[in-house]
């Protein structure tokens, strides 16, 4: 029988929720499903991701509205992890941010390349009322 | 966030005590920075034992610091990185920009 793990939240457009969405990130790591690679490892990044993806919603797609809502949904099934952030906002053209060089100097920019270098399959679409972003790790 | 300072001559070292440096809390550390560059103090030292993660909005914070201070003949430097936040600063690259310590008292020593 395999495992099946799914965490569905909403929290309000508020940076103050960064660190509950993080800690589940983190927690998720740690609950019993196949995983033979380094935890700790893994609970850092889930919760990195995860911050970075809310950020961008809370402040980019949703523009900081406290009238927006986020709803965050992490399921594992098999040995894929998959973390969607549902957001109110219009889109972007994700790609032209994940391969974008920083440079040591710059104050921005880190958190969407960060999130392509440590998740195996990122995507981000239009839906009805907004976009998803889905972040997927195998963990294989 | 919550933030201490002591002065150690012209070094003024700001303990950061909070878990998570983060987009929600990251801006403060900044506003902290710029007060005490346009007091004419441009030698920081930020220790980050306290801080168990940090994401690109604390980076952008530290970095913002960082620029700040050199162009005023200052620096930043930075100590106590627990294992987490040193992943994150060699994940960015970030160690190479930033002096690191293992301790204030090796990073006071070294002005």
């Amino acid at each position: 029988m395999q495992e099946k793990i799914a965490v569905d939240i909403q929290i309000p457009n508020q940076t103050q929720y960064l660190s509950l969405i993080g800690r589940i990130g983190e927690n998720i790591a740690y609950a019993p499903i196949r995983f033979n690679g380094d935890r700790d490892e893994l609970a850092f990044h889930l919760n990195l991701v995860l911050t970075e993806a809310v950020t961008n919603a809370i402040c980019h797609a949703n523009q900081e509205d406290p009238s927006k809502k986020l709803r965050i949904v992490i399921a594992f099934s098999e040995s894929r992890l998959s973390m969607k952030v549902f957001d109110e906002g219009n889109g972007f053209d994700i790609e032209s941010f994940a391969d974008s060089e920083v440079k040591e100097t710059d104050e921005q920019g880190r958190g969407i390349p960060l999130i392509y270098r440590l998740m195996s399959h990122v995507q981000y679409r239009k839906q009805r009322n907004g976009c998803v972003l889905e972040m997927i790790k195998e963990l294989q | 966030m919550q933030l201490s300072t002591e002065e150690h001559g012209e070094i003024v070292k700001i303990v950061v005590q909070e878990e998570r440096m983060d987009a929600h809390n990251s801006g403060a550390l900044k506003e902290e920075m710029l007060q005490l560059f346009d007091e004419g103090k441009c030698n920081l030292i930020i220790d980050l034992s306290a801080v168990r993660f940090v994401d690109s909005s604390g980076l952008g914070a530290l970095v913002s610091g960082f620029k700040n201070a050199s162009t005023r003949d200052g620096s930043l430097k930075l100590c106590c990185l627990q294992p987490q936040v040193r992943s994150m600063f060699e994940l960015t690259r970030l160690h190479r920009v930033f002096e690191i310590f293992g301790s204030a008292a090796e990073a006071l020593e070294s002005y």
